[in-house]
Formats: structure tokens, C-alpha cells, sequence
């Protein structure tokens, strides 16, 4: 079953092609690690698949839908750079307007669960500009999970995590994953993020350089992709 | 191609404006009330048209843009407003100085004049909004939803003040005082007319070549940063 | 998830944050009475002058203070990259901008009507003998400078200029709606009676205010996603 296609995308910035003609499947259930050097528009086509921006040529069909229709948004879960959440909001403030965007029956109490989950029930109504950057992030990761997403796009998740964090992230993708969702995540983080991936994608120059399984020669050593494909 | 257009509509504009000049101030008489100055509105109605055109012109490109998606679109509105721009700034300029010349002010707030002041301070934004944008498709994006709202601003603004004046009369800048003109003095802003709005054109297709260059350089520039 | 359902969440949000944080508002009313200050030192308060152009003043106060408001409408999304999480979400754009339009009309609406009594105490004036109708003119006239603001806040949202952009913009846009005001609220506040001239005005204000909002809600899912 596939869950993202992504068929000839183009992006320009003027006339300059930032995405060059992309093309490739992700499967339910799989998670794809979306690797690439800085400005190679690993970003520009996450940003795509989030339906924040639209595609010059080319289509994107998530979990049978066009990226921007409101049930295909409603499933999919986004952790980008910022962690998405309203400083003079309390944490259960915040969580309680997603799932009311998101249209879950009983958002104060969908809330109150994932406050309890990532560790923030005691600061539910504290407020967020008063937060530890750890405590953000964990309440980031609820926004972006309360809404039991299918699909779960990721940029840089593991940036400027410290190794605990690391770790609950890491936990929390696992049980994702477990649970049959897809996730499709950019990283410079090769390691952490090979670990969990099942799937490569390899972007250079705004063209898809490699596309294929995470083999054992890639977790062990992580830089054998950019080596092999990294260069157009 | 391209460019003996543009050469061929500038000689003839040229010549057609000169043969006017050569109406204008040899062939007709002086105005009996007005004297000399009269002859200013030769350039100042065709200005007029012109620019006031322009936002229409202008609004139609900008959704042809958002409906194509094609950046040429987005030349073509940004070329047309600019040049409708140059010719408000002439409308208001020969408005003025004939208010200055016939009425002894430099402005007043009649309703045509106030009317094209706003024009004009829409285009400035438009303008403005331009030179504030990198990302040409972004740029091209903003400037079209902005060129339809004041498009549809300028329809409102021209109703709203004219009742205003309605109420409020003011001076009033008729050129046409009296009935109409005498024969011979009219043909020469149909002419002006037809040479103005080929300068125009000409004016728009340099634009549009510049528009086309300019894209170029930004996209070798990107290349060049990028990788 | 209805469309006011979405547009209410966002307008709940947005003043919920304006309630903690007070600091739009607190600009916004400062800026308003400093200008009624300031211009009672051009204009000699109490005198007949005032009286004719009090409409004037009045909504020149409203259309300055309320660019604070506005300007910071969208702004407020881009600390943490809200905006995203907010246009990633299922509410559309539309949802969105409408949302925020409500909460701009509030908080304009109270800027509004405190700047007001403060406007009678300063120039002299009398309470207006028929402020409900006072009341519905500031009320058409408030939305019509919200949705253009809104919607250009949505679009100078990422601009380096933006505090330039925005007032350089949105000012020629609103002429028309101003004008209608203005030219009610004098006749109202002189305690004239309301000539059938006058109610061309009322026609243009809802007039203004509906093609706009309308435009709006059309094109501002293009300003934000493209």
C-alpha cells in the first residue's frame, strides 16, 4: 500500500529548479530517512508533502489524497525546525487547540493524555515561554502526535536533542513504526536516523540521486551513500 | 524579431508625436479662454486613459499568472504597471500645472485629481511590494493578489469620490470648458492618443525584454551560489 | 470542523494570547491617545473647526493605532513557526485568515471604543444625541480596515520591510471605506440629522466591507500556500 507518490515534481524559484523532476514511493508502515546536503531541497519537498507550499509540475498523492485536500492534512503529523507551539499558550492550551483543528471529538482530554505522556501533565498549565528547551520539545512532539497521524514527516528531528531526548524520540518513532505508521524524516544525523529508517532517499542538486532500501553497509558506515551518489 | 517591433513602433510613435507637436503648436489657434496652456491636454487625457487602462490591463495578466503559472504573465503585469505608473505621475504633473496656470494653485482636491493620486499610491505600493520580494515566483504570487485588489480598490475609489465631491463641490478641473471643441482642435488627442499608447506599448516590450534578462541573471546566480 | 468552528479556535487563541500578553493592545491604545493628543495641539479643541473635521481625526486615530494591531496579526505566527503548524493543519486558509479577522475586530473594536469618550473629554464635544447609529458606522467601518489589514498582514508576513510594507499598502486600499466614515461620523457627532445623501455612504461601507471580504477569503489561501 503506498502511502506517499510522488511523481515529477518540480519546484522553481524564479526560473532556478530548487526540485528537478522527483519521483519515488514511500510504503505504509516504512520509514524513510530523506538524506542530503544543505540546500539540495530536502527541505523544499518536505515542506511540499506538509502541504505549506505546491508543486510547479508534478502531483502528490498522500494516503490516496492531494497533499493540501483537509482529510489528507488531518492525518499527517509535521515536526519541522520551530516546534510549532504558542509561547503565551499553557501546554494544555496548546495541545487543546490542535485537536481542535484537528478535529478530534474530545480535545481536552486527548490533551490531557498526551501531556501525560511526554512527561508535562505537572506543567500543563504552565506556560510555554516559562519552558526548559527539553520541555518544548517533548511538548512539540505531542502537538505533532495527538492526532494519531498515518503519516509523520519529519525535519532534522534530532538536531540539538540532547542524548535523553534523543533516546524518548527515538522510543516514541519505534512505536510508531510498530503501529504501522509511515514516516518520512530529513537528517543530518545519519547515524540515529539509519537506525530507524527502513528506506533511502538520497537528494543532490535538487534531483533524486538514490532511492532504494537501508542496507547493512549504510548503518555501518554511514557515509557510504553520500561517497557513492553524492556527487551529480 | 522581437526587437524590430519595438524599433519599428518607437519610429512610428516618434513621428506621429512630432507631427502632432507640429499640430499642436502651429495649426491650432489658441484656445479663446484658456489661452496657450489648453494644448497641455493633449498629453494629459491620453495620460489619463493610459494609466487608468493600466489596472486593468495589469489585473487580467496577474490572474492569467495565477491561473498559468507562467512567470512571463507576471512580466507583462509588472511591465504594464510600471509604465501606467510613469504615465499617472504625467497625468498629475500636467493636471497640476494646468490648475496652476488657470486656477493659480498647484493642487486642489478635485475629484479626478484626488482619484488619480490614489491610483498613483496604489501603484507605489504595487511597486514598493516588488522591490521587497527576492523570490521571483513568490514575488510574481504576492503581486498578483495584490494587482486584483487594487484593481478592484480603483472601481471603488473612483464611485466613493466623485460622490464625495458630488456633495463636497469643489473646484473643478474641466479642461473641456464650455461645450465641446471646435473640430480641428480634437483630432490632435486622437492622434496624441494613438502615439501615447504606442510609446506605451514600446515602453512595456523593453520592459518585458528586461523583465526576461533579469530572471536570467537571478537563475545563473542561484546556480552559481547553490551547490 | 465546521468553518466557524475552525475560525473561532483561531480568534480564541489569538486573544487568549492578546489577554496574557497584553502588549498589542496596550501599544495600540498608548499610539491612539497620543495622537489625540498631538492633534489637539494642530487643532484648537472646542472650536467649530473641530466640529468639521471630527470624523476626520477620529478615524485617523483608528486607522493608525489599528495598523499596530494588524501588523502583528500574522507576525505573532512566525515565532516558532506556527504559521506552519498552523497551515499544515486541516483548517484552510480561509479558516485561518477569518479567524484572525474576528480577533483584529475585537481588539480594534475595544481600542475603538475607549479612544472615543476619551475624543469627547479632549475636544470638547458632546456625546452624540444618536450613537447607536455612531456605533453601527464604526462597526462597518472597523471590519472593512480589518479584513484589507488582515489580509495584507497574511501577505507581508515574511517581508524584511514589513512595518513599512503594511501601511504603505493597506492606507490607499481603505480611502473609500474611510471616506464613507468619516463623512458619517461628522455628520453624527455635529448632532445633524442624516441627510438621504448621507445613506449612499451606509451603502458603500457594507458595500466595501462585503466584495472585500469576500475577495479576500478567496485569494488568501493563495498569500499563504501559493
Amino acid at each position: 500500500m503506498t502511502a506517499v507518490a510522488i511523481e515529477g515534481v518540480w519546484k522553481f524559484y524564479g526560473d532556478f529548479p530548487a526540485l528537478k523532476d522527483i519521483s519515488f514511493n514511500v510504503d505504509g508502515g516504512a520509514c524513510l530517512a530523506l538524506l542530503g546536503r544543505n540546500g539540495a531541497g530536502k527541505t523544499t519537498l518536505l515542506r511540499m508533502l506538509a502541504g505549506l507550499s505546491k508543486a510547479a509540475k508534478g502531483s502528490i498523492t498522500i494516503l490516496g489524497g492531494d497533499a493540501r485536500a483537509e482529510k489528507t492534512r488531518a492525518r499527517i503529523g509535521v515536526l519541522g525546525h520551530g516546534i510549532g507551539v504558542y509561547e503565551e499558550l499553557s501546554a494544555f492550551e496548546n495541545l487543546r487547540l490542535f485537536a481542535r483543528l484537528y478535529g478530534i471529538e474530545n480535545p481536552r482530554q486527548i490533551a490531557m493524555e498526551w501531556l501525560e505522556r511526554t512527561g508535562l501533565d505537572r506543567v500543563s498549565d504552565g506556560l510555554v515561554r516559562e519552558f526548559s528547551r527539553g520541555m518544548r520539545q517533548r511538548l512539540a512532539v505531542a502537538r505533532a502526535f495527538l492526532h494519531n497521524p498515518s503519516l509523520l514527516l519529519l525535519d532534522e528531528p534530532f538536531t540539538a536533542l540532547d542524548d535523553r531526548a534523543i533516546a524518548v524520540l527515538q522510543g516514541l518513532l519505534k512505536g510508531a513504526l510498530a503501529e504501522g505508521r509511515t514516516i518520512i524524516m530529513s537528517t543530518h544525523q545519519l547515524r540515529e536516523a539509519l537506525e530507524l529508517a527502513t528506506d533511502v532517499a538520497l537528494i543532490n542538486r535538487g534531483k533524486l540521486a538514490y532511492r532504494g532500501e537501508r542496507t547493512r553497509e549504510m548503518l555501518e558506515d554511514p557515509g557510504w551513500l553520500y561517497r557513492h551518489y553524492g556527487e551529480a | 524579431m522581437r526587437l524590430k517591433i519595438i524599433l519599428a513602433l518607437s519610429v512610428l510613435s516618434g513621428l506621429i508625436l512630432s507631427w502632432n507637436l507640429h499640430t499642436m503648436f502651429l495649426k491650432v489657434p489658441d484656445e479663446l479662454n484658456q489661452g496657450a496652456i489648453f494644448r497641455i491636454i493633449y498629453f494629459h487625457v491620453p495620460s489619463a486613459i493610459t494609466s487608468f487602462a493600466g489596472f486593468f490591463l495589469a489585473m487580467f495578466c496577474s490572474v492569467g499568472y495565477l491561473i498559468k503559472k507562467d512567470l512571463r504573465f507576471d512580466s507583462v503585469a509588472a511591465s504594464i504597471t510600471e509604465v501606467s505608473f510613469a504615465f499617472t505621475t504625467i497625468t498629475l504633473i500636467t493636471g497640476s500645472i494646468w490648475g496652476r496656470i488657470i486656477w493659480g494653485i498647484w493642487w486642489t482636491w478635485d475629484y479626478r485629481l484626488t482619484s488619480f493620486f490614489i491610483c498613483w499610491l496604489l501603484y507605489v505600493g504595487y511597486l514598493m511590494l516588488r522591490r521587497a520580494i527576492d523570490d521571483p515566483t513568490t514575488r510574481a504570487r504576492l503581486c498578483a493578489v495584490l494587482s486584483i485588489f487594487a484593481c478592484v480598490d480603483v472601481v471603488i475609489v473612483w464611485k466613493s469620490i466623485e460622490w464625495f465631491r458630488t456633495q463636497h463641490p469643489g473646484p473643478v478641473l474641466s479642461i473641456r470648458s464650455g461645450g465641446g471643441m471646435a473640430p480641428g482642435m480634437e483630432a490632435p488627442i486622437w492622434w496624441n492618443f494613438l502615439a501615447l499608447m504606442m510609446l506605451a506599448t514600446v515602453l512595456v516590450l523593453i520592459r518585458m525584454r528586461q523583465e526576461a534578462m533579469q530572471r536570467e541573471i537571478d537563475t545563473m546566480r542561484r546556480y552559481a551560489h547553490a551547490f | 470542523m465546521s468553518f466557524l468552528q475552525q475560525a473561532l479556535a483561531i480568534a480564541g487563541k489569538d486573544l487568549r494570547s492578546e489577554i496574557r500578553s497584553k502588549e498589542t493592545v496596550n501599544a495600540s491604545l498608548s499610539f491612539a491617545l497620543v495622537i489625540l493628543m498631538l492633534f489637539s495641539f494642530a487643532f484648537d479643541p472646542g472650536s467649530d473647526q473641530v466640529r468639521e473635521i471630527s470624523g476626520g481625526l477620529l478615524w485617523l486615530v483608528y486607522a493608525f493605532a489599528g495598523t499596530l494591531i494588524l501588523n502583528r496579526s500574522f507576525a505573532r505566527e512566525l515565532v516558532n513557526d506556527c504559521l506552519d503548524a498552523l497551515i499544515s493543519s486541516p483548517a484552510s486558509g480561509a479558516q485561518l485568515f477569518f479567524g484572525k479577522c474576528l480577533a483584529n475586530y475585537l481588539l480594534l473594536m475595544v481600542v475603538e471604543c475607549v479612544s472615543f469618550p476619551v475624543f469627547i473629554i479632549f475636544y470638547n464635544a458632546r456625546w452624540p444625541a444618536r450613537w447607536g447609529l455612531l456605533f453601527l458606522v464604526m462597526l462597518l467601518g472597523t471590519w472593512g480596515i480589518t479584513v484589507i489589514g488582515t489580509l495584507f498582514s497574511a501577505m507581508t508576513v515574511n517581508l524584511r520591510l514589513r512595518e513599512l510594507m503594511l501601511p504603505t499598502l493597506v492606507y490607499p486600499m481603505l480611502i473609500p471605506a474611510l471616506l464613507g466614515a468619516i463623512r458619517l461620523s461628522t455628520v453624527l457627532i455635529a448632532g445633524e440629522a442624516l441627510e438621504t445623501d448621507d445613506q449612499i455612504w451606509f451603502k458603500l461601507l457594507a458595500g466595501f466591507d462585503v466584495i472585500f471580504t469576500v475577495l479576500s477569503l478567496a485569494l488568501v489561501e493563495i498569500v499563504l500556500v501559493g
